[in-house]
């Protein structure tokens, strides 16, 4: 009984914490511009406000358009029971449950841009073009990050990949992956959340279409994968097991805030760049993390 | 043997990496003269007692290739009036693949090579490849005068940290000599470039392939 309690009191924290996390960017964004900004809630309000509308359907869409929005969220849930959260451990944790970690994150993507192409608009096509050939750069990226930290600990289950290790490729590690942060959760460099733009968005392209609960559960499952990759990337740069529980509790707190407020930070004083720079950026950060593995290999074999 | 020199050629390589990546001249400029900085805190760090010819050594080189070379860049940049954009011929994702393929090739192969015992472990060989290399990469995929210049210096760059694995055999005088070339060699360049932007109204070297009356 107790373990079970356990599981779901994890899941829904995460599930709870998650809409915090574009409220905190939201508040380093407009404290940067010097205005009042929305409240740090927004998306909670947002959430409840979508949760009780109706859907509007296209009539050229299946059933799909509903369903997909829901199996990516579950996708991306799922995705949060395994990953590790510092002192606590992984809800669920086996041999090689990072492979099953990426392949979590592809379905959302999948699901996701499968969902917008079943309207048949020109625009969320566009949208899920674009959200797909950045993720192809920056999956290489997360991959070669993942491997860096596998030959560093010799393991491939994410509890013991990502807790105490802290070596030599920590900074390069970081740097590569905070690019893929961006890049994953359609920051600016890559894409403006708040553009409204259609032929520069990707994102918000994508969802266009999606209105009421299939809306918010995108919106909410986009909060988890960025709580997500901040939870992962603070803890593959910190060396969260030389401190005790609490402090550990504490610290991975403190790097989630910090990763956010990187990203408000981030956003604030860079422009987006342009869509031919883009590939250059995102290969730049794939570089990083496969530095980030031969400097674990090299200095696994020294 | 020294991880502070390691860390110092670690981040020459990443220097490396930026110049390939970079679309803007001033940036690659400024991407060679810090590498040249880093370059000349090279000999200090490798020499345990502090020689005073290893740290004059020092001190030109930083002031050569950080600050001179950089200046006469920026001044043949300014008086020719270039745009600041430089078009390639190998564009920049493929470039930077080569070089950061060439830098984990050179990382590989390098223990392959007969090295002295005391050599093996530093990153000096394959840092000094990996250079040599990128300096060829730009040599050949930017059309722009300047850009190849800036090449040529990278390329001079991994033959000076070649040249520090034998620092205690050679001359210093020799190090004395190549960079004082290195210094007239760019300075000539500058006049050089004036001139072909005065001539063809631009600095693209395609241009200068064909003969004409």
């Amino acid at each position: 009984m107790i373990p079970i309690l356990e599981f779901l009191l994890r899941l829904a924290c995460w599930l709870l914490v998650a809409p915090l996390l574009p409220g905190v960017i939201n508040r380093v964004k407009s404290l940067v511009a010097g205005r009042r900004g929305p409240p740090v809630l927004q998306l909670y309000y947002d959430l409840a406000r979508l949760w009780r509308k109706d859907v509007v359907m296209s009539n050229l869409a299946s059933p799909a358009f509903v369903i997909l929005p829901a199996v990516a969220w579950v996708a991306l849930a799922g995705a949060t029971l395994l990953v590790p959260l510092g002192p606590a451990g992984a809800g669920l944790s086996f041999r090689g449950d990072v492979l099953l970690f990426i392949y979590l994150l592809a379905l959302g993507r999948f699901c996701t841009a499968w969902a917008a192409m079943e309207t048949g608009s020109a625009f969320e096509g566009m949208g899920a073009v674009r959200e797909v050939s950045y993720a192809v750069l920056a999956e290489a990226a997360m991959i070669a990050g993942i491997l860096s930290l596998c030959v560093q600990t010799g393991s491939v289950t994410l509890a013991t990949m990502l807790v105490p290790t802290a070596g030599a490729s920590a900074v390069l590690l970081a740097a590569g992956w905070f690019i893929v942060l961006l890049a994953e959760n359609c920051r600016v460099p890559f894409d403006d959340p708040n553009t409204h733009l259609e032929l520069t968005m990707i994102h918000e392209a994508m969802v266009l279409d999606h209105s009421g609960p299939p809306l918010a559960v995108i919106l909410h499952g986009a909060a988890l994968k960025l709580l997500l990759f901040a939870v992962v990337l603070t803890q593959a740069v910190v060396p969260l097991g030389y401190f005790g529980s609490r402090g550990a509790c504490a610290l991975l707190v403190t790097g989630v805030l910090l990763v956010a407020a990187g990203v408000g930070l981030v956003e604030s004083l860079l422009a987006r760049f342009a869509f031919r720079r883009v590939p250059l950026l995102l290969t730049g950060a794939f570089l990083l993390c496969l530095f980030a593995l031969l400097v674990a290999w090299k200095g696994g074999a020294a | 043997m020294n991880p502070n020199l390691n860390l110092l050629i670690g981040l020459a390589m990443g220097l490396n990496l930026l110049s390939l990546g970079t679309s803007r001249l001033p940036a690659l400029i400024r991407t060679m003269a810090a590498q040249g900085v880093i370059l000349g805190v090279m000999p200090v760090m490798m020499e345990h007692e502090h020689d005073w010819r290893v740290v004059l050594i020092a001190l030109a080189t930083i002031a050569g290739k950080g600050l001179v070379i950089p200046s006469l860049l920026r001044r043949a940049m300014r008086t020719a009036q270039i745009d600041r954009e430089l078009d390639p011929l190998i564009g920049f994702v493929p470039s930077l693949l080569l070089g950061a393929g060439g830098a984990i090739a050179a990382l590989a192969l390098a223990h392959l090579l007969p090295l002295l015992p005391e050599h093996a472990d530093t990153l000096l060989v394959p840092g000094a490849l990996a250079t040599v290399l990128t300096g060829f990469i730009l040599l050949i995929g930017r059309t722009k005068a300047i850009s190849q210049v800036c090449g040529y210096l990278i390329l001079e760059n991994g033959i000076y940290l070649f040249g520090l694995l034998l620092i205690k055999a050679m001359p210093l005088l020799v190090e004395a000599g190549v960079l004082l070339d290195l210094t007239v060699g760019v300075f000539i360049i500058g006049i050089i470039v004036d001139r072909i932007q005065r001539a063809f109204d631009s600095l693209d070297t395609r241009k200068l392939t064909a003969l004409r009356e």
